[in-house]
């Protein structure tokens, strides 16, 4: 039984956002973060290697520096990585990197006990939509917003998020889940972890390793590729005409509520 | 070649119409509202897909009322709950028999399950939770002229272009963004909930509607998950969408969370029912639940009042609550986005100005 985890290295959004000619992100001159969502599906995965002790690899597509989030996962508890990186690959859409990935996977090779981990998106995207098209282009049943993760076997029963409560779903192995940030706290790489976590394997695997798996379709990945483009990219407007309240906090507070009173807000 | 290339042999905009328990969602609305302008800009007819169980055709016409010309209504038990497996079959199967140029999908945990889902089986792209959408170049042109800073007249535009212009958030929200899908069809959408708005119902267009029953072809087999349960939450949730006050809270809490959350409960409470929203900051950290999280992967809000204390206000966040009526902004860096944003600003700490704020507003109510 293995459980793969696909995991995306994100620009910390919070910080400095660069922007590229062509309206892509400029990723090279932001921090990274290993995307929030993708640590919940970590932890679920590991939580059922802890129980079961099945073979936890973490799976990621971007340019070589993604190696070493791979390693900060092993260093958590995965057992080894897979890099996809290609040139090729680069500014794929959901479609494009969904299909690169599924092909990957099918290339390492999804057994009937095995598991699919992802999470439910990634913050510079927020798109939720990579987890859903793996399962679709590698026939899989999907669970997606899984905030609770019961395992009995080759059965799955995972509580769905929904905006107005939960559904209950049953699945089997193989299956894929994106998981949510309610599902659990993740762990921290522990001190072996990270002493270890260059001796264990990171697979690479790039255009040519990938180029003849069936599900990738060689004319829709990669910028040209990618079924959907950029059009154009841009920044609102400044809305004008705010005021800034001077004084001190009280004096603010009192200007604040004068305005409010003479509009009849409050 | 896929079948998904041969664009134009696809026409007309279709509009996904979710219901849960046999009720349309008020998604629907906004999204046959939408699709009615679309398919004017295009010269097409605009057409509802809605599945269920037994019975929940009776809804449909409702929609012809918002401008739908047609409802495609598929019956089928195995429809009355959603699940990935029977709609994606349902849905691909009745799409590529009948060939929309556009599909849109409400933006809901469902829609959001199933549109990546269909995209990918029916080889075509799909652009997440858009906030805007165009067809005519002419439109995409004067809302570049309001919503952006591009210099539009030193722009060459193909004036003929008939790709969707399909506008979202993006990169974490910082900017905004236009994508197209030039090369398959149908171009799909999910869009956020809340944000577009709902055309007013014209009786006499709800009874013109036609409905045309689809049978869905779906066995066990094809039926890969089970829900067990479908359970609402008894938990009170925050009605934030329907708030006429709404205070929200940012990352300026971090050094007493709680104490935070208290002086904006209370402020909120003097204003008069308001309620306490927060930005994605706050929800990350686990000092409030999702439900109360405002902007791009939260709600979009338009209430009378928008307090935001100590919200630096990136783009994301602004997208969810700009078109409030007034918005009050506190925060102790002055050069804060969110002042660009706001009716009115003032530079502080939230935890000595909000508790002077609910005071005052008290002191005005009881003399007011």
């Amino acid at each position: 039984m293995r459980i793969y985890v696909c995991v995306k290295q994100v620009p910390d959004t919070s910080g400095k956002v660069a922007v590229n000619e062509n309206g892509t992100l400029d990723r090279a001159s932001m921090a990274t973060i290993i995307n929030p969502d993708d640590m919940s599906a970590m932890e679920a995965a590991l939580r059922i290697k802890d129980e079961t002790g099945c073979q936890v690899t973490a799976v990621t597509m971007g340019p070589p520096p993604a190696e070493g989030m791979l390693r900060e996962l092993i260093a958590m508890g995965a057992d080894d990585g897979v890099l996809i990186s290609g040139r090729e690959f680069g500014g794929s859409d959901t479609f494009a990197t969904s299909q690169i990935v599924a092909g990957a996977l099918s290339h390492l090779g999804v057994g009937e006990e095995d598991i699919i981990f992802c999470g439910r998106q990634a913050i510079d995207g927020d798109t939720a939509q990579v987890g859903p098209q793996i399962a679709e282009k590698l026939n899989l049943p999907q669970v997606t917003y899984a905030a609770a993760i019961e395992k009995d076997g080759k059965v799955l029963k995972v509580r769905r998020l929904l905006e107005d409560g939960y559904m209950t779903v049953e699945v089997q192995t193989p299956c894929l889940i994106t998981c949510v940030k309610e599902l659990n706290e993740p762990r921290y790489m522990t001190v072996k972890g990270i002493l270890e976590c260059y001796k264990k394997p990171v697979a690479v695997l790039d255009f040519e390793a990938l180029k003849d798996e069936p599900l990738i379709d060689l004319d829709t990945i990669g910028l040209k590729g990618s079924p959907t483009n950029i059009f154009r990219s841009f920044t609102p407007p400044q809305k004008g005409a705010g005021q800034m309240l001077a004084g001190s906090p009280q004096e603010m507070v009192n200007e604040l509520a004068g305005q409010l009173a003479a509009k009849h807000v409050i | 070649m896929a079948n998904s290339a041969n664009i134009s042999e696809f026409s007309g905009i279709w509009v996904f119409c979710e219901q849960r328990e046999g009720k349309l969602m008020s998604t629907d609305i906004e999204l046959i509202s939408e699709g009615r302008k679309l398919a004017d800009e295009r010269g097409t007819e605009l057409v509802g897909l809605l599945l269920g169980g037994a019975g929940v055709g009776s809804a449909a016409k409702e929609m012809g009322g918002y401008g739908a010309d047609k409802m495609i209504v598929v019956e089928d038990e195995k429809l009355a709950v959603y699940t990935t497996d029977a709609y994606t079959k349902v849905i691909c199967d009745v799409i590529t028999d009948k060939k929309p140029e556009v599909f849109l999908i409400g933006a809901s945990n469902i829609g959001r399950d199933l549109g990546p889902r269909v995209a990918a089986r029916l080889h075509t792209g799909l652009c997440a939770d858009c906030a805007h959408l165009d067809i005519n170049m002419e439109l995409y042109t004067e809302f570049l002229r309001e919503a952006s800073t591009v210099d539009v007249d030193s722009v060459k535009f193909d004036m003929e272009d008939t790709n969707m212009k399909m506008t979202r958030p993006a990169f974490g929200g910082h900017m905004m963004a236009t994508i197209i899908c030039p090369r398959f069809r149908p171009c799909m959408a999910t869009v956020r909930p809340g944000v577009l708005k709902k055309a007013a119902f014209d009786q006499a267009k709800a009874d013109a509607c036609r409905i045309e029953t689809v049978n869905a072809v779906l066995s066990e087999d094809d039926l890969r998950t089970k829900v067990l349960e479908v359970v609402k939450e008894t938990r009170k949730m925050v009605d934030l969408i329907g708030a006429e006050v709404i205070v929200a809270v940012g990352n300026g809490i971090s050094k007493d969370p709680q104490k935070g959350i208290a002086a904006a409960n209370a402020l909120a409470e003097a204003f008069g029912g308001g309620v306490v929203g927060a930005s994605r900051a706050v929800t990350d950290a686990g000092w409030l639940t999702a439900d109360h999280q405002v902007g791009q992967t939260g709600k979009t809000v338009r209430p009378k009042i928008y307090v935001a204390l100590g919200i630096s206000g990136a783009i994301q966040h602004r997208a969810g609550m700009q078109d409030s009526e007034l918005i009050i902004a506190v925060n102790t860096n002055e050069d804060a986005p969110i002042f660009e944003a706001a009716d009115y600003g003032l530079v502080g700490d939230l935890f000595e100005i909000a508790p002077l704020m609910t005071e005052a507003v008290k002191s005005a109510k009881a003399a007011g």
